[in-house]
């Protein structure tokens, strides 16, 4: 099968490279990439667990193709942290509040709260539960995510209120 | 779950689109948002030779109010069109439909256009849009047309549009003065289709509906507009009778399936539970 | 420095031992997205398996065309039964005596059965071979209906043993046959329902369900030809016998074997067993010589691995008109599909059912078990349940609550007047268990005293009388459920799987600065065993947990175990860590004694050093101990601080719990939404109370999911019905309850630490206390049992066969 050039950010590095037009983005990050923190759950656009960020919006990247990429700014769990290393407030959230379990589900449900704290940097609890529902978990019951979300929440307020100061 | 091989194509405008989709007819197939199509390719239920990718024609995007209308751009997403705050102060029904669609990745990348356009039975727009009186605008290589969304469903995944025709937009008229709308859906769970879902749009003028629509989701073939329904209303006074009476004639022209959503004569029932409180959101919300 | 000049408090807390909140440590790399998962290997040359798989239930197969799939470029080799057969093969035991085709050959028996494995340079060109395949089939009658197995006229379905008489659990009635198994005294609980003032029956179903963890079932399989070796990373639960299972089946020395299950995105029960997809991977690696990669995908998972229960339980109790319950009654018919695949002890073909007396005090009871065929995937595994357990519970939970309405008994009540009491432990049940311990009395005063069940009581009594003027459309219904659990299998005397018994393991390194590691027989898949079982670790030697390494998983270095599944790994892997631990303290006991100078009994062993009784600041830290170990041990000691323990439990632990549920009902549309639920579990000793309350909340969530929409179910021609995500009801953040959690503490009196094991309670009491909820609801309109599960359309249809839907 004749394959397609594409060019697009990910992680704020550029990335080149040539897809078969029915490559689905998540083989792309994982198997091109080498990018393997979004995962696999049910490849019918359910479960949430391939979630990548891409220009500025949650994506369930089983659901779109490579070649839609082209062009396109992505971020996944790889690319969270800052460059020195230290971990995002999501990320230490859910470690605090046991916001996880096997952890298949962690990468794209951190992905789409990092988003959901950008649309809505205070949401309610029940603002939380609806923000997430794209996403499944089989191990958390997802109370124990919904705190470590409000928590990142507090953090990131706290840490930009300080900022401000 | 993997999709059988196509050759992509992006086109930057219309024309472009409706070329490519002409040059390869039959086995071309546009690609909006992807949310249904990608699924239906996954499981090979679709294998298109050839994917014309909408998203990039600048043209098919945006919302925008043309005197009292409004115009979606046949790829504005549900996510876009929820954040549209002119447009929710307008047609609030709009933004109440679009956040009981899927999840909120489905809602970024999934189009009202694709929505409206899919077939899908399941698909809560359609049903809004025959309550609303929507109009479908049409580009084909014949050139354009508008087709009125009361006309455009014909039965499961068939619909009035041409092969190689593309829906550009959708046109939604000015409601009537003192109108409340609701859209009220019955569902599994968040992200699932409806078990029954239905639209309902009236105005009352002196205590007394003076105009109604009622249209349904996931009830039929198609999204059913329940005319009987709305007409039986017109003149009577907004309450739990007059709602109950429509429900039954709602119920009346549904024609469910029967599956994981429940037996036929419960979706049934669902669907003229689901107009009642419809019709009573929307009377509530007309000032009634 | 002098760290023995802490307080006792602070040192305690540096260890992170029991009972404390710690952190997990497999944290730091799943929300870095660098988890380990079987999916993320890429080796050099690797390829991709895929099958072709029936569409048909039951259906003779005529002819299978290979041609046009090994025509498609990429294509590295396309294996049938046929090239199964001469390496034997085509068929593999199951776990319990029986066999299971790994390639269907002459018939499939199951819709979406393996017929061909393809096996292509990437996953894509092997998807499109796979559709390549094709097969002619003969159409054949399907057999859908359990309870129509063992008509006469039934068609019969596994033609490999029809004539068998005999099967792995004793005599075959009928072709369709598998087994039955009866337990109890038959002959004193007629008498008891002869005599009985009060009686109650009632077919009690727990339909088809399916584990589903987020992570499918995958494997890779590497067999290198020059070294005879063969290495499979694999989604196992239980890596050990997956080893010896392989050995025995291809001939490869088992230490020529090399099992490693890395990180692994939930198991629940699904990645218990050995599956085609394996046995095809490995057989496809050694023809080809390359790495071989198999990963179902989802609809593969919910179609054709692992199924559980569809148990369909006739339940009777005899009791006195007060409400004593003096018998106990269960035939059960259970649907295992095409193959016995149950993953249960060998001996015990319906797991540990006869728990089925529950927490009360049943004099006599007797269970009767029929195993039968049916066209559907084979299964049967403890979906986050110890064996059957889950099936038990519900079925006792169901009952009493049943009886409680014959008599006009609140449920709260008629289970207060028959548990068993606080002194009669340990308890000897009438089907053969002994409850360890357990304390039912007060923690189901405390539990209803939580939720003000009272209040609740009389709150639902307004509503009843004002749905009875028609004032409202909605119903409140509370759950009450108390459980007792049996898990850790198990003891060596009741317990083995295929032979080898049920004990488990841990291999205890301490090394010379203190740091240590410690590797377990069992696999965690989402228990966050790297954390606990460092707890323990730290608890009983006295080194900070952060200093301790846990590894499982990988059978070259782990010792040997049988994994876990059943809520088996604190029963037996973590009591296998203490026993190792204690062997260590002996021996850095008499290090100790040796560096300080004195005799051995004049030591004694404090947080994390050891001191000379009565002179508390003559003390050598376990960290100074395990520098000497190496260097300065006494005449006559071998030097080294390390020790393993096989640990085979004495008995079972029996957890317990009180569970309530309250829920309001849209009558109109069916639709249920809990308004609260409170669980209280004992789990004996709280290694981890965060850990513990993850699990009660994941627990209470599948629970919910069962009891609420989860459903595999087959249409009349075996068709499965809505194999995705779409249709199996997985809830999400939104309908899923707020969990409330408490505990009572009843160690368990045979266990090194008293720990009980608690990841499957929340199941195995959640289903009961969602499903009496709904009954309860209905209840006094005359409802006596509305079978599950109990999404909207069937609560509203339960609702109209009472007249309310006019
Ligand atoms: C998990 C999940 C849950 C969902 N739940 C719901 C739900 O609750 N309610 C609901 O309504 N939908 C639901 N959907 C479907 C979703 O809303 C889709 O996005 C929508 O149905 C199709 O829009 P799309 O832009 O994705 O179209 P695509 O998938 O790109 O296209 C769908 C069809 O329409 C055609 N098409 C698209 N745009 C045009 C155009 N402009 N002109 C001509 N033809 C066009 C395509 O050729 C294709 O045949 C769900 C989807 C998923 C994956
Ligand atoms: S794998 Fe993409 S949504 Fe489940
Ligand atoms: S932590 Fe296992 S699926 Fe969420």
């Amino acid at each position: 099968m004749a394959k397609t050039a594409i060019s697009l950010t990910v992680n704020g590095e550029k990335v080149e490279a040539l897809v078969e037009p029915r490559t689905l983005l998540i083989h792309f990050l994982r198997e091109q990439l080498s990018l393997t923190g979004a995962h696999i759950g049910c490849e019918t656009s359910h479960c949430g667990a391939c979630t990548v960020d891409m220009d500025g919006q949650s994506v369930k990247s089983c659901t779109v193709f490579a070649v839609q990429a082209d062009g396109a700014d992505l971020r996944t769990i790889e690319g969270l942290a800052a460059p020195d290393g230290t971990l995002h407030a999501l990320q230490n959230a859910f470690r605090e509040w046991h916001g996880l379990q096997c952890g298949f589900c962690t990468p794209g449900m951190i992905m789409r709260a990092w988003r959901l704290l950008q649309e809505n940097p205070h949401p309610s609890e029940a603002e939380i539960r609806f923000g997430i529902a794209g996403n499944l978990c089989r191990c958390t019951g997802y109370q124990n995510i919904v705190h470590a979300i409000s928590a990142a929440a507090a953090t990131i307020a706290g840490a930009s209120k300080e900022a401000a100061e | 779950m993997i999709p059988a091989a196509f050759t992509y194509y992006r086109p930057r405008t219309v024309p472009d689109a409706l070329s490519l989709l002409g040059a390869h007819s039959e086995e071309a197939r546009a690609i909006a948002g992807g949310h249904s199509l990608i699924p239906m390719m996954k499981l090979r239920l679709a294998t298109p030779d050839h994917l014309v990718d909408l998203g990039a024609i600048a043209a098919l995007k945006g919302i925008r109010a043309e005197g009292g209308a409004w115009v979606l751009g046949a790829t504005t997403t549900q996510a876009e069109l929820i954040a549209h705050a002119g447009l929710a102060r307008a047609l609030p029904i709009l933004r109440e439909t679009a956040l009981q669609i899927a999840d909120p990745q489905v809602r970024a990348r999934g189009t009202v256009g694709g929505n409206v356009v899919n077939g899908d039975p399941g698909n809560d727009m359609p049903a809004v849009m025959l309550c609303l009186d929507a109009a479908l605008e049409v580009a084909g290589r014949g050139g354009a047309r508008t087709i009125r969304a009361r006309e455009f469903y014909r039965g499961a995944f068939i619909t009035a549009l041409a092969a190689g025709e593309i829906v550009t937009a959708i046109r939604i008229p000015a409601p009537p003065a003192k109108a409340g709308a609701a859209y009220v859906k019955l569902k599994r769970k968040t992200g699932d289709y409806a078990t029954a879902a239905a639209a309902a749009m009236l105005s009352l003028e002196g205590g007394r509906i003076a105009t109604c629509a009622i249209a349904l989701t996931n009830v039929a073939p198609t999204a059913l507009l329940a005319e009987a329904a709305a007409a039986g209303l017109i003149g009577a006074a907004p309450g739990a009778a007059a709602f109950a009476a429509a429900a039954a004639a709602a119920e009346a022209i549904t024609d469910p399936a029967a599956d994981g959503h429940g037996p036929v004569d419960y979706r049934r029932r669902m669907a003229g539970v689901m107009v009642r409180r419809a019709l009573a959101a929307a009377a509530e919300r007309a000032g009634g | 420095m002098n760290e023995v000049s802490e307080t006792r408090a602070a040192r305690e807390e540096k260890l992170q031992g029991i009972g404390c909140r710690r952190k997990r440590i497999e944290d730091i790399r799943f929300t870095q997205g660098k988890g380990n998962y079987v999916d993320d290997l890429k080796l050099p040359g690797m390829l991709f398996g895929d099958f072709h798989r029936s569409p048909y239930a039951h259906a003779r197969i005529r002819r299978i065309d290979t041609t046009k799939a090994r025509a498609l470029a990429g294509v590295v080799a396309v294996l049938t039964a046929t090239d199964l057969k001469p390496l034997k093969l085509d068929w593999m035991p199951t776990l319990a005596g029986d066999v299971q085709a790994v390639l269907a050959g002459e018939k499939v028996l199951f819709q979406g059965q393996e017929i061909a494995f393809v096996v292509a340079t990437d996953r894509y060109i092997a998807a499109d071979a796979a559709d390549l395949v094709e097969v002619e089939y003969e159409e054949l009658p399907p057999l859908v209906d359990p309870f129509r197995s063992m008509a006469p006229d039934a068609p019969i379905l596994r033609e490999d043993i029809a004539d068998k008489t005999e099967g792995a659990h004793g005599k075959r009635r009928h072709p369709n046959h598998i087994f039955t198994w009866e337990v109890g005294d038959r002959e004193a609980t007629d008498q008891a329902f002869r005599v009985a003032e009060v009686s109650v029956k009632q077919l009690i179903s727990y339909q088809r369900v399916h584990p589903s963890p987020l992570e499918t079932c995958q494997a890779v399989a590497s067999f290198d030809k020059i070294k005879g070796e063969l290495t499979v990373w694999g989604t196992f639960q239980a890596p050990h016998v997956v080893r010896t299972v392989g050995a025995i089946l291809s001939g490869i020395p088992e230490h020529k074997i090399h099992i490693i299950a890395p990180d692994i995105g939930g198991g629940f029960g699904n990645k218990v067993g050995v599956y085609p997809g394996y046995v095809c991977a490995i057989v496809a690696s050694i023809v080809t010589g390359k790495p071989v990669k198999w990963v179902e995908d989802r609809i593969e998972n919910l179609t054709a691995t692992a199924f559980a229960r569809d148990y369909h339980m006739t339940a009777e109790i005899a009791a006195t008109r007060e409400g004593k319950v003096t018998g106990l009654r269960v035939h059960v018919l259970a649907d295992h599909g095409a193959f016995d695949a149950c993953a249960d002890p060998s001996k015990w073909p319906a797991g540990f059912f006869n728990i089925v007396t529950g927490s009360y005090d049943f004099p006599v009871a007797h269970v009767t078990v029929d195993g039968v065929y049916t066209n559907k995937a084979p299964g049967g595994v403890a979906y986050r349940c110890s064996f059957r357990v889950t099936e038990a519970a519900y079925c006792i939970e169901r009952a009493m609550d049943i009886l409680a309405h014959k008599l006009g008994v609140d449920p709260a009540e008629i289970r207060v007047r028959n548990f068993i009491r606080r002194e009669q432990f340990p308890y000897h049940s009438a089907l053969g268990w002994e409850y360890d311990s357990g304390d039912y009395h007060t923690a189901m005063k405390k539990a209803l005293e939580a939720v003000g069940y009272q209040a609740l009581r009389t709150e639902q009594g307004a509503k009843q009388e004002k749905f009875r003027r028609g004032e409202t459309r909605e119903l409140m219904g509370i759950g009450v459920s108390f459980f007792t659990e049996i898990v850790g299998a198990g003891p060596s005397k009741n317990c083995d799987i295929l032979g080898i018994a049920m004990f488990d393991s841990a291999e205890i390194r301490v090394h010379p600065t203190g740091a240590i590691i410690a590797r377990m027989g069992t696999k965690s898949q989402g228990q966050g065993h790297e954390t606990t079982y460092a707890q323990i670790i730290a608890s009983e030697l006295g080194i900070p947990a952060d200093n301790v390494m846990v590894e499982e998983g990988n059978t070259d270095t782990a010792p040997y175990g049988l994994g876990t599944y059943g809520s088996r790994s604190t029963p037996t892997a973590a009591a296998a860590t203490a026993a190792a631990c204690r062997k260590i303290r002996a021996k850095a006991q008499m290090i100790a004694a040796h560096l300080l100078e004195v005799h051995h009994d004049d030591v004694e062993f404090d947080i994390d050093s050891f001191r000379v009784k009565g002179m508390p600041e003559r003390v050598k830290t376990m960290k100074e101990v395990a520098w000497a170990a190496y260097n300065a041990v006494p005449p006559g000691l071998e030097p080294g601080l390390e020790a393993v323990s096989y640990y085979d439990p004495p008995n079972m632990t029996y957890p317990f719990g009180a569970y309530i549920c309250v829920m309001d009902i849209d009558v109109d549309t069916g639709v249920a939404k809990v308004r609260r639920f409170y669980a209280l579990d004992d789990c004996g000793t709280r290694i981890n109370p965060m850990i513990i309350e993850g699990q009660v909340h994941g627990g209470l969530t599948e629970a919910f999911a069962i009891a609420m929409g989860q459903e595999i179910a087959y249409d009349e021609m075996g068709n499965l019905k809505g194999p995705s995500f779409m249709d199996f009801f997985l809830p999400t953040a939104v309908e899923t309850p707020h969990w409330e959690t408490d505990h009572t503490v009843t160690p368990s009196p045979h266990h090194p630490i008293g720990a009980k094991g608690v990841g499957e309670s929340p199941n195995v009491g959640g289903v009961p206390a969602f499903s009496n909820a709904v009954n309860d609801a209905f209840a006094f309109l005359g409802a006596t049992h509305i079978q599950m599960p109990h999404d909207p359309w069937r609560v509203w249809k339960a609702a109209e066969a009472l007249g309310l839907q006019k």
